[in-house]
């Protein structure tokens, strides 16, 4: 295959990668783009293997590797539960990461495969696209580990700050650069592992600070990460699929993480720089008794099988309880009874962009039945219930209304503004960022203490009564 | 007024078509007048280095990229990242190149590892996609 010909083919894999994420406009079409992009990964493989011609043993390998590594894949696919998505996103950017640091690695010891020039004698071009391409995927790498230990309960959610980490942080960047330079200059083999080695402990450094409520931002980050060290790639090996690629998901991911900022009202700059939700915030302690109202689940199915319009608000907490189901057959039950229901999704429910959307989609929830903040915020003046399902900060009105509130600006769901709030949480503790619910000792407000599966499904009984 | 603005675009368009004209006449008059006139190189086509197409491309991608993603509905940002971490791994034709033609064995030995984990991505992204975007159902009728 001629290579004018291998490029062109990777070019309409990138198109059709393109197509797998125009798909994603809209449920019904998601599919097929699923199928185009799977078609657009085959074309990539199939022109890479007919364009190099690997030997036999090459070959041997190759199909090797590729079953190895997809029964692997196909196994974690088939098995992974939903509620554990953002640890499994987390762990994929990290091989994307290591990926890229080993094909960088390989480039470098035999730059002829790739056209790159002679070893000890790589085009100066390519090994800046190499070392960056690297030094993104090595960060990549140890960040998404670190993510995907605080998700998966492994590590405390909690930011651990170490002393001077900014200091450190901008000591090791500096470096970075000169050990770039340097790379450049000497092709040594040894300054490339120390480029290495400097992005791992970066990419360490860079998320152990930031706390599990801003996980969303970080997942998303490290997405648009893991597609920068692809283009970097592509950029060394001339590849056009994997450069389209890199900043098809380079953009994507600075998005997402856009997009998961301003639902939390803080600066992308913030977050980087961690330590949110680790202080215990100090309470509001103004001298005042405050009474929380406390129900049972008959109370809370009294009130449900009562009402006319019923919007359900999810959260992190029925994803840990896996109280989705359990919500479904409740919102099955009301509409038997010809209640209205609805959901309304936080932009930042749960630990990753979309993550309650997957979950209620899991317990068959139809997804036109699911709403967006901006979309539903207007309608809970005119519900007659808000059931709060193991959201907190999301809907605390101080963030609309308390400027001394740390979380003030932030969009919130207006659950307050519901005749009544059924607010179902384990104790009258504070929420990830620490902060003071004051939705807690409001009027109608009525606290359901107990697991949110547990309670729901005590609801779905109370009603057959 | 939609026409006005359309006709005046397309005014700008005739005059800067015009003076590209100009300039490219200029620059063969040029290369008459001094045939190793670097610039005249440059506009008969001479070497450019791919390093610009290539990121030529790299950036109407990121353009692409802006304007698809945010076209996506927030109930499938699950989706979407698991999806661009599965077609990330296309990765993976560099550790094929290394594992195929390579003739050191270090470079085989990277490749390998690199393949075996750009696999585990690509099997497990599309399938786990696949297995989440099937189960947005909409209501029974």
């Amino acid at each position: 295959m001629s290579a004018n010909l291998a490029s062109f083919l990777y070019l309409v894999s990138g198109i059709l990668f393109i197509l797998a994420l125009r798909g994603l406009s809209h449920p019904t079409t998601s599919r097929q783009g699923n199928v185009y992009g799977m078609v657009g990964m085959a074309i990539a493989i199939g022109t890479t293997l007919l364009y190099a011609t690997p030997s036999f043993g090459g070959f041997v390998l190759i199909v090797l590797g590729l079953a190895i590594g997809g029964g692997i894949g196909a196994v974690i696919a088939k098995r992974i539960a939903m509620t554990a998505m953002p640890q499994l996103v987390a762990a994929f950017h990290s091989l994307v990461g290591l990926a890229a640091v080993m094909v960088a690695a390989a480039a470098l010891y035999a730059p002829e495969s790739f056209g790159i020039g002679t070893l000890g004698a790589i085009h100066a071009q390519a090994l800046v696209e190499m070392s960056l391409g690297v030094a993104i995927g090595a960060i990549t790498f140890t960040g998404s580990i670190i993510a995907f230990l605080k998700l998966d309960g492994r590590m405390s959610g909690k930011p651990i700050l170490l002393p001077m980490r900014h200091v450190v942080n901008a000591g090791l960047a500096i470096a970075l650069v000169v050990l770039i330079v340097l790379l450049v200059t000497t092709q040594s083999t040894s300054i490339f592992w120390l480029i290495v080695i400097a992005s791992l402990v970066l990419g360490v450094l860079i998320i152990i600070p930031i706390g599990g409520a801003d996980m969303p931002v970080v997942v998303s980050m490290l997405n648009s990460y893991s597609g920068w060290a692809a283009a970097g790639i592509g950029f060394t090996l001339g590849n056009l699929a994997l450069i389209i690629t890199g900043a098809l998901v380079g953009s994507s991911g600075a998005i997402l993480s856009y997009i998961m900022c301003k639902g939390m009202n803080r600066s992308f700059i913030s977050v980087i720089l961690g330590g949110f939700g680790g202080e215990t915030a100090a309470a509001a302690d103004d001298g005042i008794e405050r009474t929380v109202k406390q129900g049972s689940a008959d109370d809370a199915a009294y009130l449900m099988a009562n009402a006319q319009k019923v919007i359900i608000v999810p959260g992190y907490g029925m994803a840990v309880a896996q109280a989705q189901h359990a919500l479904r057959e409740l919102a099955d039950k009301l509409k038997e009874a010809g209640v209205e229901v609805k959901y309304a999704i936080h932009p930042v429910a749960g630990r990753m962009p979309g993550h309650m959307n997957v979950l209620l989609a899991e317990a068959q929830v139809p997804y036109d039945e699911v709403f967006e903040l901006e979309d539903i915020n207007s309608e809970f003046a005119q519900a007659d219930v808000a059931y709060v399902i193991g959201a907190n900060d999301v809907t605390n009105p101080a963030a609309r209304d308390d400027k001394t509130s740390p979380i003030y600006g932030m969009p919130i769901l207006d659950v307050d503004k519901a005749r009544t709030c059924l607010f179902v949480k384990r104790s009258l503790g504070s929420g990830y960022a620490g902060i003071d619910n004051t939705l807690f000792y409001k009027d109608g407000t009525m606290m359901l203490l107990g697991d949110a599966k547990k309670m729901t499904e005590d609801i779905v009984k109370a009603m057959d009564h | 007024m939609e026409p006005t603005a359309l006709e005046k675009a397309l005014d700008q368009l005739d005059s800067a078509g015009a003076s590209v004209r100009a300039a490219v006449e200029s620059m063969q008059s040029a290369e008459v007048a001094d045939a190793a006139s670097a610039l005249a190189h440059a506009a008969s086509g001479g070497a450019i280095d791919p390093f610009v197409f290539r990121f030529a491309i790299f950036v109407l991608a990121i353009f692409v990229g802006y304007y698809v993603v945010w076209s996506v509905t927030p109930a499938l940002h699950t989706p979407l990242m698991s999806v661009t971490n599965a077609i990330s791994s296309v990765i993976v034709v560099g550790a094929l190149l290394a594992v195929g033609i390579s003739a050191s064995g270090l470079a085989t030995g990277f490749g390998f590892i690199a393949l075996i984990l750009a696999s585990v991505n690509i099997f497990g992204g599309f399938l786990v996609t696949s297995r989440m975007l099937a189960m947005y159902k909409k209501k029974d009728k």
